[in-house]
């Protein structure tokens, strides 16, 4: 049981970008903006010009409803949109477009691991809105002498997402946050590398006192930082007598603290009133066919993992927590051992693309069915497989490329062999010391094989073998009575080993 | 000088149109009303020419039309008349304006208003009052008042405006022309710059029910860029009919209160008679939330457009002061762009919507609104039409009322309870009250144009009255 010793509460505000529309939410501007121009995507509607007029996107619509029912919201029999009426250079018509009563969808919850086990955030309600444009400051904000303004963004759909105050930590905080992108990324509606896709706005307080809404946090793990730093801030009042203001403050990113904003700027009214240039939506037909449409979403799909392919829970949720990488190991999953795929696709795959900062889309999946499958034909190691992810990673090309290229493939059995023999007869000496107990001596002789197979064998494997020559006499090992032993003299040294090594050395032309 | 759409089209067969529109730009330039804000002489010849030289065909193929200046109209400046939007030229058109450019017509300018259409008399331009061409002593009424005077004063046969709270039908009743508000919903108010959304539409003028009619068949009609647009075409010019029989008109007694001049409630009852005479039947009818209405229309039109308005911060387009920081700027542009009636509404409006009052003043009137919604509906239960006076008195002098707001306000008594309503309203002249003109206020259910038309056009079939014109223009 988590006691929660200094009594926080956090709520967030989560802004989801529905930036895989095709187009604006109130416009027909074109929402694939990222490589253009500033200012190239805009029409009379999302620049605010006199007489224009708002006209509702039904798919940004659906992508609401459909988020509101993966987040377990009630969907509202019809929705409004209000108007929220404040001055910004960014908000072209002096107002932005949003909603207040009759939001698309509320009274939802998402499930989070907690500090003590399972934990539920209720989602308080998930809303429509439009976003405003962005701020362009030419060099930082302090110097700039001048600020120029990208109306691009201006107009995208926005999906506001409030939960309740249930998270009791940062750290829950964080995973809440993991959970949403989670959730909302199966959805299809938004791309969550894009710039600006998720903005949070945190509400926190502590010992039941008032809340301090923390702005400006531009990622999530800036959240867990404001958050840390808020705690400490507001025990430190507590601490010297002092109370806690209700207030917003803004997250500095580079020092890692929050700063009070100035009363005047945060004294709003916003003059909520009902958009009269659009018509209340009644929506409630609409909830049945989209939730139909919905995937399974991540918990569903992480408990099939474990069911369907044997694997262990912790992989079966690192490989849901995003779809793209789920649907990969899926597919990989029905044409290999899962259980070995899983360790793959988790452990390396994913390590590997994680510090390179790619997606899983940088890796084919053929490449990694052909990798899982010269490790179950023993054709390569390990340490090879590995070499070829991050090859096919960091240059491409196809693993039988790179195995010819670097000589990964796994020297067969019997050339490890007669790599093995070689070197005792080069190195009779090594052999001897050895067999007089001298265990470091192989070393000598294993390096020699490494060699010989250009990297090629496993090193273990070559152990293995010497140590069975040397010691049994043969190799594989076999049961060291039934073996006739002899000894030879190699150069000017004598070793002993078993009849048939004999023979061989002697068809070699060795002895 | 004065003439019809059809005598038009006959100059412009025998002629051309770039003749007609000529004569029209020459009138205006010589002009003492200030009707217009801008002319847009040149674009307007070299579109007639182009239309003589192609023979392009349309209901108002070569007709020249003049244009509130609140239309945004593509390359044509659109002030508002207010001088925060000095310079500011739209890059798109109206949706009524994309219809007219379709069906041929001409547009020759942009007429003179209150700005933002705020007001009842034309007085609150940046660009000066405009003059009634019945008196130039006089307003010509508002908002819309360059409108209505250019059509009255023979400086454009047919002319858009728009009505938010009667600022079509005043301005046609006090410069002696036919004006109509249609159904909220039945054309597209996309490029009209909106004062109050909820409550406004477009309105064509023309000196009769005809001209109206025809104008009306072409701006009408369904525009996915308006929500609040009807999908539902319009075509009411060929079923104009001289013939009131049976007609069920209900008299709200309401409208002839206190404040009514004796002569303007008399024209209004002979002009019943006259209908009556005709072969309609007349009831009075009660509507008892009527006296609420201005209350209620006032704080919604003010609300919505401290809202609208809040755009205009001289940052992309309109006035620009010497740039300073954002605030002292944004400051600066309001406080210099605005009139003194704009930033009275915007402050009333942003009082009734804060914190604290928006309980008091804008849901109570939404509630008001809906009561007289119903008035309405009631009425309309037992009668076809209502009929009323459209002002309570004939055109008052400039500067008359311009700095007592209150007594403005209460000017639109008798067509603001229409606009709260949604429905249809057409203002036909009935008679003369000291040589100015009076205008006869005809109510129509939601979306039943045609009976309001039918009711005026038998009208005027029946006066003479629209076939007056003032002297000395
Ligand atoms: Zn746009």
């Amino acid at each position: 049981m988590y006691d929660n010793p200094d009594g926080v509460m956090i709520g967030l505000e989560v802004h989801v970008q529905l930036n895989k529309l095709k187009t604006k939410v109130f416009c027909g501007c074109v929402t694939d903006y990222h490589n253009d121009p500033p200012n190239s995507h805009v029409c009379p509607v999302c620049l605010g010009l006199p007489g224009s007029m708002p006209v509702i996107n039904k798919k940004a619509v659906e992508a609401a409803i459909k988020i509101g029912l993966a987040l377990n919201c009630k969907v509202e029999e019809h929705t409004q949109f209000y108007r929220k009426n404040y001055y910004y250079p960014d908000l072209p018509k002096g107002f932005q477009i949003t909603q207040y009563d009759f939001p698309i969808s509320s009274g939802g919850y998402v499930m989070i691991e907690g500090e003590d086990g399972e934990l539920r955030v209720g989602i308080t309600r998930a809303h429509m809105e439009e976003d405003p444009g962005r701020l362009v400051h030419e060099g930082t904000i302090d110097k700039s002498k001048y600020t120029l303004i990208d109306y691009n963004r201006s107009g995208m759909a926005l999906i506001e997402i409030v939960s309740d105050p249930d998270m009791r930590s940062p750290k829950e905080a964080r995973r809440y946050l993991d959970k949403l992108r989670n959730i909302v990324g199966y959805l299809d509606v938004f791309d969550g590398n894009l710039e600006g896709a998720m903005r949070v706005d945190a509400n926190i307080s502590i010992m039941g006192g008032q809340r301090a809404e923390i702005k400006n946090i531009s990622s999530f793990k800036g959240a867990e930082r404001a958050l840390l730093f808020e705690i400490v801030r507001q025990k430190n009042v507590l601490r010297r007598g002092g109370v806690v203001v209700q207030e917003t403050r803004h997250f500095d990113e580079a020092r890692e603290i929050t700063l009070s904003m100035r009363t005047k700027e945060e004294a709003h009214d916003y003059r909520y009133f009902p958009e009269p240039d659009l018509v209340p939506l009644k929506i409630s037909g609409w909830a049945p066919a989209i939730k139909e449409t919905l995937p399974e979403l991540p918990d569903a799909r992480r408990m099939r993992f474990v069911e369907q392919y044997g694997i262990k829970d912790d992989h079966a949720k690192a490989l849901t927590s995003e779809l793209k990488l789920a649907i990969f190991y899926e597919d990989v999953a029905k044409k290999a051992d899962p259980k070995t795929a899983a360790v793959w696709v988790c452990d390396v795959l994913k390590g590997e693309l994680n510090y390179r900062d790619l997606t899983v889309e940088a890796f084919k999946k053929e490449h990694m069915l052909s990798v899982l499958e010269l490790l179950a034909g023993r054709k390569i190691t390990e340490d090879g497989a590995v070499d070829i992810i991050r090859t096919l990673l960091d240059k491409g090309g196809s693993p039988e490329e790179i195995i010819k290229e670097k000589g990964l493939v796994i020297v067969a059995g019997d050339i490890v062999e007669t790599a093995a023999l070689e070197a005792i007869v080069e190195n009779p000496q090594a052999a001897a010391d050895y067999q007089a107990g001298k265990v470091k001596a192989l070393n000598s002789l294993v390096g020699v094989v490494m060699k010989k197979t250009k990297g090629g064998a496993d090193a273990r494997k070559v152990r293995e073998v010497l140590i069975a020559i040397l010691s049994d006499g043969f190799y594989p090992p076999i049961e060291r009575e039934k073996i006739e032993k002899t000894i030879i003299k190699i150069g000017d040294v004598m070793v002993e080993v078993s009849k048939p090594i004999a023979n061989l050395l002697k068809k070699m032309g060795y002895v | 000088m004065w003439a019809s759409i059809n005598e038009l089209k006959e100059k412009i067969h025998a002629g051309s149109s770039e003749e007609v529109v000529a004569e029209y730009l020459e009138r205006i330039g010589r002009s003492k009303l200030n009707a217009f804000i801008s002319t847009s002489g040149e674009s307007a010849i070299s579109r007639a020419k182009e239309i003589d030289a192609n023979d392009i065909e349309g209901p108002l193929a070569g007709i020249p039309v003049a244009i509130k200046d609140n239309i945004s109209t593509r390359c044509i400046q659109t002030t508002c008349a207010s001088n925060i939007l000095k310079g500011y030229v739209p890059p798109y058109d109206a949706h009524v304006i994309e219809r007219l450019k379709k069906a041929g017509a001409v547009i020759i300018g942009k007429t003179n208003m209150d700005e933002f259409a705020m007001g009842t008399s034309t007085e609150t331009s940046f660009y000066g009052a405009t003059k009634n061409p019945w008196d130039m002593e006089r307003v010509p009424g508002g908002s819309s008042g360059g409108s209505a005077a250019a059509v009255a004063g023979g400086e454009a046969p047919i002319a858009l405006g728009s009505d938010t709270g009667g600022s079509v039908r005043c301005p046609a009743s006090f410069c002696g022309v036919v004006g109509l508000k249609p159904t909220y919903g039945v054309i597209s108010r996309y490029g009209l710059i909106a004062y109050a959304n909820s409550l406004e539409q477009i309105g064509p003028f023309a000196t009769s029910v005809r001209d109206v009619t025809t104008l009306f068949d072409v701006v009408a009609g369904y525009d996915p860029r308006d929500s609040t647009s009807v999908d539902k075409e319009v075509n009411y010019s060929s079923s104009l009919e001289n013939n009131v029989k049976g007609l069920r008109i209900g008299v709200p007694e309401e409208y002839f209160g206190e404040g009514t001049d004796e002569k303007v409630e008399k024209a209004v009852r002979d002009s019943i008679n006259t209908l009556e005479e005709l072969g309609a039947k007349t009831t009075t009818v009660k509507m008892p939330h009527t006296k609420y209405a201005l209350a209620a229309y006032y704080i919604i039109a003010m609300s919505e457009a401290s809202s609208n308005l809040a755009r205009f911060d001289g940052m992309r387009y309109g006035l620009r002061t010497e740039d300073s920081d954002w605030h002292t700027t944004f400051s600066q542009v309001r406080a210099s762009g605005f009139g003194d009636e704009v930033k009275r509404r915007i402050l009333l409006g942003t009082y009734a919507l804060s914190a604290g009052y928006h309980d008091k003043y804008y849901l109570k009137a939404l509630k008001v609104r809906t009561l007289i919604k119903q008035d309405f509906e009631r009425a309309f239960k037992d009668v076809d039409v209502l009929i009323t006076p459209t002002m309570p008195y004939p055109a008052f002098k400039l500067g008359e009322k311009i700095d007592d707001p209150i007594s403005l306000y209460l000017a639109d008594v008798d067509t603001v309870p229409i606009n709260l309503a949604g429905v249809p309203s057409i203002s036909v002249p009935c008679g003369f009250s000291g040589g100015l003109p009076i205008g006869l206020q005809i109510i129509g259910k939601h979306f039943d144009e045609a009976t309001i038309l039918r009711a005026a056009y038998t009208f005027e079939e029946n006066t003479d009255f629209h076939t007056k014109r003032p002297e000395g223009m």
